[in-house]
């Protein structure tokens, strides 16, 4: 990681909260922070990936603006954060997309709408395109199963290598000077960790974050739950269907009560909850603590799993109706351009911070060994 | 703005951990209630902003606490640390409270993180409040909005107006402009006058110019000044003060926690004329670092500088501010503006003076000097592998004792003894009452705590009468 201006006021911010330490109990950072005296730029990118941005260190601060200190840990580590998107995105070049976040995922969205919804109208005959279909293949006579499986495979495992050859940068950097191996206990802790989201949870006492000021709650925690697990079902209903597709040879769409489309439905109005209610903190947030140069980045994902999720729910809804392969059109332009940003918008947030979660934990087993 | 026509129940002057404490509990009561904090919103809190825990009294292990920490050895303790300069009757009263409060602050929204790690071990008798201070301000000011107390922040209490041991009203600056607010009872909670150097300058003279406050500027004692000048009975010696030798490149005011420097142990400190003037090695830090404050108070210019060399560098937590290093003490001199000769002298006299030993950084070691004034008794290494690092350091004021003299009511006492009417007090204006000389971890904001609910719930009693 190359020092930036983010990372050089957040190592002054460090300094003087590992002389202060009164935030220990809040989350994996500041314990994290404390096994060392001097940072380099490499640590403020694993401390800044390993912040869940819960702002309780901020309203905890007695240096915080206006005090000279001007102590703004969510802030600068939300800077660096992304600035260490860029340096760790594979291919390298693609690390530019991270620049002006916002609006790159949007003309990527408005891109790859326009793509499927022209070459559809080029390429599929308007009895198809804009006929009321019914019955099994009922989509793949709109676009054939093998276009539409490979257009998706092919996106999706590009972007799948990408994330992980970040994270794997991102591991080399920052966690070279672990003496450690990773143990089995050690993923366990940081895969559940990342699955409860642990330190959105407020430590030992449980009270939650400061979501929008200095009152604590768990909202952010659970709409950010019932975003993340709604992504994971509807990736469930859509894998489930390509078994069913591939290997039983029942073909979409499904009844209402097949596993899919129940999968599909719950997950569809997960996203699209968690996504009105992630938006609707952000606006409502006190904005002190807040990178406003980031957020860009965050709505236009935010605006994506939506698009994802609306267009989802909406065929599921018209699916027997002429509107359906235009719809069909839009959920798949929509799914095109999340696939192709997973890598290079704010998606890649999760593996970092599981990267970090999964030092942090080693670096804790490390500690609890030799009693330190 | 607040209505300052309306008549309170009760009004709290202060918006520290005493002041909220007396204001929710007065309202809990039942009695209308107005805070009226100096500060800004961002600023309030008084010095509560800056602590970190609270000395609590238990019988045995709880959630935050380990072991048990009982009446005697409480008791004991602040013996020890005030040497005797106390009141039997109130501070029993304040420890045996102490181990009642903590399910009414948690109650109020304040969360105390476990027994904690770090360099101090105070989780036996101290519970640490989760995020320190602030933290537990917010939990307190979020409990009183909600509770319906009204706030006025940017309100300074310039006077009270005190008529035969009877409070009729305050003379108010709001967001700078005049009021005058009356009420039935007044709690005063505004703290000491550390922050008001002028005040500190008639018994330290122009060395107070030099002293750093570590905390709160708007701790400016108006109010203790006000009722002392009304024949209120004072406690606390005027003079005195509890300090650290905290870094003196520090801001004037505020600059906290993350000023101090805990490295004198491991070095020689020398002051404008390049000489040792105390035995940096006297004995563990945690028992030395708040005689520093004062020593280095006495020097000339009040700054100081410790050295210590390479071999030390890892021993303590190094500055917030940038360490001072140079690879000869000559050229160390220069940096920080000290005769190079002088320094020179200083170091290969007590280099000369270091006699052999096993060195151990974790206790009293004996690694003394022979034949050196003053001696450096434990620690003692010589100086000699560069680079050579340095601090500087001025006082770092932390609170003053001087207050005035309460009842286990927490009724404001004049001079004639006769308590006032429905005048109480809570906080650091008073706690000159309970610790008249010393520092007891934690023991201020049990002292808040416990004062500003008994001053909070006998003037709800008084103003409902």
């Amino acid at each position: 990681m190359h020092a930036t201006e983010a990372t050089q006021a957040a190592q002054r911010s460090i300094d003087i909260c590992n002389a202060c330490r009164y935030c220990e109990g809040y989350c994996a950072v500041f314990p994290a922070m404390m096994l060392q005296r001097a940072f380099t730029t490499e640590d403020m990118s694993y401390l800044a990936n390993l912040c869940h941005n819960c702002n309780g260190c901020y309203h905890a601060c007695q240096f915080s603006p206006p005090h000279a200190y001007g102590i703004n840990l969510p802030q600068q580590f939300a800077e660096i954060r992304v600035e260490s998107y860029a340096e760790y995105a594979w291919p390298k070049g693609m690390g530019s997309a991270f620049a002006r976040n916002g609006r790159a995922m949007l003309t990527l969205t408005a891109a790859a709408l326009a793509f499927v919804v022209l070459a559809m109208l080029l390429l599929v005959p308007n009895a198809a395109l804009f006929g009321a279909l019914s019955g099994a293949g009922a989509f793949y006579r709109v676009i054939p199963w093998g276009v539409m499986a490979s257009f998706a495979g092919v996106t999706l495992l590009f972007s799948l290598v990408a994330l992980l050859m970040a994270a794997r940068n991102f591991w080399r950097d920052t966690a070279s000077s672990l003496t450690r191996t990773i143990s089995f206990s050690a993923i366990r802790t940081a895969l559940s960790d990342a699955a409860t989201l642990r330190y959105l949870g407020g430590g030992h006492t449980g009270g939650g974050c400061n979501d929008l000021d200095a009152s604590f709650s768990h909202t952010r925690r659970k709409l950010h739950h019932v975003l993340m697990y709604g992504f994971f079902l509807c990736f469930a209903s859509t894998s489930v269907a390509t078994l069913m597709d591939h290997f039983l040879g029942w073909q979409a769409p499904y009844s209402w009560y097949s596993l899919p489309v129940v999968l599909g439905s719950l997950g569809g109005i997960g996203m699209l909850i968690g996504c009105v209610g992630l938006i609707w903190v952000k606006i409502a947030t006190d904005p002190a603590p807040v990178a406003r140069a980031v957020l860009g980045g965050d709505y236009a994902l935010l605006l994506m799993l939506a698009l994802v999720a609306k267009t989802g729910l909406l065929l599921l809804l018209f699916r027997a109706t002429p509107a359906m392969g235009m719809l069909l059109a839009l959920h798949l332009g929509s799914v095109l351009a999340l696939f192709l940003a997973l890598p290079y918008g704010k998606f890649i947030h999760g593996i970092l911070r599981f990267t970090a979660l999964l030092k942090a934990a080693v670096e804790r087993e490390g500690r609890s060994v030799t009693g330190s | 703005m607040p209505d300052f026509e309306k008549v309170y129940d009760v009004a709290i002057i202060g918006g520290g951990n005493a002041a909220m404490c007396a204001a929710i509990t007065a309202r809990q009561a039942g009695a209308s209630v107005i805070v009226l904090e100096h500060a800004p919103r961002a600023f309030r809190g008084g010095n509560s902003r800056h602590t970190r825990n609270l000395r609590a009294m238990h019988d045995g292990p709880t959630s935050v606490l380990t072991e048990s920490y009982l009446e005697d050895e409480y008791w004991d303790d602040l013996l020890r640390v005030t040497g005797g300069n106390t009141d039997e009757k109130l501070a029993r009263m304040t420890i045996r409270e102490s181990s009642r409060v903590m399910p009414w602050m948690m109650q109020c929204g304040v969360r105390f993180q476990p027994s904690l790690t770090g360099t101090l071990s105070l989780s036996r008798t101290n519970a640490f409040f989760l995020g320190g201070g602030k933290a537990l301000v917010n939990a307190y000011y979020a409990t009183a909005e909600k509770l319906g107390i009204v706030i006025s922040y940017d309100a300074e209490v310039l006077s009270l107006d005190l008529d035969d041991g009877f409070a009729k009203s305050v003379a108010i600056s709001a967001n700078g402009f005049p009021q005058t607010l009356r009420a039935k009872t007044f709690v005063v909670s505004s703290g000491g006058f550390q922050g008001n150097i002028e005040w500190l300058k008639k018994y330290w003279g122009e060395a107070a110019e030099n002293f750093l406050i570590r905390g709160t500027p708007y701790a400016r004692g108006r109010m203790l000044q006000n009722l002392l000048d009304q024949g209120v009975q004072s406690v606390g010696d005027a003079t005195q003060f509890h300090s650290v030798a905290i870094d003196a490149r520090a801001p004037k005011f505020d600059g906290g926690i993350v000023t101090r420097l805990d490295n004198i142990p491991f070095s020689i400190v020398v002051n404008q004329q390049a000489k040792r003037f105390y035995d940096e090695g006297e004995d563990v830090w945690p028992k030395r670092y708040a005689v520093w404050g004062r020593i280095v108070a006495q020097q000339p210019g009040q700054i100081a500088w410790s050295i210590v060399d390479q071999k030390s560098e890892k021993l303590f937590m190094p500055s917030v501010f940038p360490a001072i290093t140079a690879n000869t003490i000559r050229e160390l001199a220069g940096k920080i503006g000290l005769d190079a000769d002088a320094l020179e002298q200083t170091v290969n006299d007590y280099n000369a003076a270091v006699q052999p030993g096993e060195f151990n950084s974790q206790k009293l070691d004996n690694c003394h000097t022979e034949g050196l004034e003053p001696p450096k008794t434990n620690w003692a290494r010589k100086l000699d592998t560069p680079p050579f690092i340095c601090y500087p350091h001025r006082p770092g004021i932390t609170f003053t004792y001087l207050g005035v003299k309460v009842d286990e009511q927490a009724r404001v006492i004049m001079a004639d003894d006769k308590p006032t009417a429905n005048l109480f007090a809570s906080g650091e204006i008073m706690a000159g009452s309970i610790l008249g000389r010393g520092y007891l971890a934690g023991f201020g904001m049990t002292i808040g705590t416990v004062f500003g609910r008994i001053a909070g719930q006998e003037a709800a009693k008084h103003a409902r009468n």
